[in-house]
């Protein structure tokens, strides 16, 4: 049994129990507390599935999340001990929710139909040039082929993407994460700074005051 | 807003410099070490936050004003825009057009280090006027005139924040 | 169904965690909460997608370290780094999404004076 699998099940135990804590409870400070365990959790499976800039990009993300959420909740008095919507909205969504996961559990357990299935967990696509004959027809064993070029986008980075190719120049990055994200996919990068910079801008107008200092009468649009 | 006692701050006036000092080797560093722009970027104003709070608001605006985290948010995707622009010199837009030098080297992969360092700006000091703006929210009502807002309400039990 | 599914399932299961969150709670800050745990799942599904077993009981990870003669063996034994260049992006835009919403959860108490949307609906300004 590969001890990563067993590893990642356990964390995932934990991080699935303080999800529906976090959910569920009705203290505000602990749910947020629980999201915490929730992200710290998040960040070691990162490291344990071989993703370092990963690890070090949640756990410092999880910190401001925290440092933002405590600051919000622990200034406002908010007592909503109140039962949640109505019992026919949650059951409802609950019903929903359980046909997706029926569904999700059919796909991912393999005995859906072959273009659905998901390959199992540590054998990526990308395995499958790592075997690099393909078999040739019985009696002609002339035409056994030698696949060179990689079929996955992942391989083919992994491959020439540190040197390039002759049509291609490479980027020349140890990190090959990022040297996809800032060279190869440098456009999505380019999407996900416009992205952070219109969060960044709705929040500043969302709390923007215009003229209300002016107009102390006018505070709260009555 | 104030700041926190003397201890913290103690703590703080020690560690702050380390802090901002690692989130700089993180960003320079992308390109060979697991880390680049956006985690550096994070620690950056992880550091900027942690002078806010533990100094209070008015010392921190001497240290970097709410006015200079929004310019160079903006700046540093400007910056990381000009990096994609100046590709049309080679070839075409987000073009790779310094040389690679030797691998693992500071020095090496072109224009990333130069992107890094953009990203490493707009991301930190972006997320640090936010959480301005979300921590001083409070205390410019509390200046627009705080009797006017609790008079209608009566001040119920949600009528005030302590 | 084996064993080696179960780490996907467990994630989505945290995916729907979060999804149940956002629908059917009443409380703003419960809404935000169930938001950050859908991003986490999201993004653990999608970096478990690329993993890859390697020889020795640790994953390795893209990043070459002393020098191009170990870089075949690293191409032959690496985790995927494409999903991992795609969620790097995702989780520092989950953060500046985390506080918009929590602006506008702020401006929200500031209007009604409470969290709950069952009493918003009833008040209405």
């Amino acid at each position: 049994m590969d001890p990563v699998l067993v590893l990642l099940i356990a964390l995932f135990g934990f991080m699935l129990i303080g999800s529906l804590i976090a959910v569920e409870t009705r203290d505000l400070l602990s749910s947020v507390i629980c999201l915490g365990a929730v992200g710290f959790g998040t960040s070691v499976a990162f490291l344990l599935l071989g993703a370092p800039d990963l690890a070090i990009t949640q756990v410092v993300v999880e910190i401001l999340v925290l440092v933002v959420l405590v600051r919000v909740v622990i200034t406002r008095k908010d007592e909503t001990y109140a039962a949640s919507r109505s019992t026919l909205a949650v059951g409802s969504v609950l019903l929903v929710l359980g046909v997706l996961v029926a569904v999700m559990f059919w796909m991912f357990s393999g005995s859906g139909q072959d273009r659905l299935r998901m390959r199992p967990f540590g054998d990526p696509l990308m395995n499958d040039e790592t075997e690099a004959s393909a078999a040739a027809p019985a009696g002609q064993p002339e035409l056994a082929t030698t696949a060179t070029e990689p079929a996955s986008i992942g391989g083919a980075y992994l491959k020439h993407g540190l040197v390039g190719t002759p049509v291609v120049n490479g980027t020349g990055a140890a990190n090959y994460v990022m040297g996809i994200v800032l060279d190869s996919r440098g456009y999505d990068t380019l999407g996900e700074a416009t992205v952070i910079f219109t969060a960044i801008i709705g929040a500043y107008a969302v709390l923007r005051r215009v003229g209300r200092q002016h107009h102390a009468r006018d505070v709260a649009d009555r | 807003m104030h700041g926190m006692s003397l201890i913290v701050k103690n703590i703080t006036r020690l560690v702050a410099g380390f802090i901002a000092i690692f989130g700089v080797y993180i960003v320079l560093y992308g390109h060979v070490s697991p880390g680049g722009g956006f985690a550096g970027g994070v620690i950056l104003a992880g550091a900027l936050v942690l002078i806010v709070l533990a100094f209070g608001e008015e010392y921190s605006r001497k240290v970097f004003p709410h006015d200079v985290a929004k310019t160079s948010d903006a700046l540093g995707a400007l910056g990381f825009l000009l990096v994609a622009i100046f590709g049309y010199m080679v070839g075409g837009f987000f073009v790779n057009f310094l040389p690679r030098g030797q691998v693992g080297n500071l020095f090496s992969a072109g224009t990333i280090p130069i992107s890094n360092l953009a990203i490493g700006i707009k991301v930190g000091t972006g997320l640090f006027g936010v959480f301005l703006t979300l921590a001083l929210f409070r205390r410019q009502r509390d200046r627009a005139g705080a009797g006017s807002l609790n008079g209608p309400k009566g001040g119920g039990p949600h009528g005030g924040e302590t | 169904m084996t064993f080696s599914m179960l780490p996907y399932l467990m994630a989505f299961l945290l995916l729907v965690v979060g999804l149940y969150a956002v629908v059917a709670k009443r409380n703003v800050i419960k809404v935000i909460v169930g938001l950050a745990i859908l991003d986490y799942g999201v993004n653990l599904l999608l970096v478990l997608v690329g993993y890859r077993r390697s020889g020795t009981s640790a994953p390795v990870a893209p990043i070459l370290t002393g020098g191009m003669a170990n870089e075949p063996g690293l191409v032959a034994q690496s985790v995927d780094p494409l999903p991992q260049a795609l969620v790097l992006t995702s989780i520092v835009i989950s953060l500046s999404l985390t506080a918009l919403v929590v602006a506008l959860a702020i401006r929200l108490y500031e209007k009604y004076g409470t969290f709950d949307t069952e009493r918003m609906r009833n008040l209405r300004g």
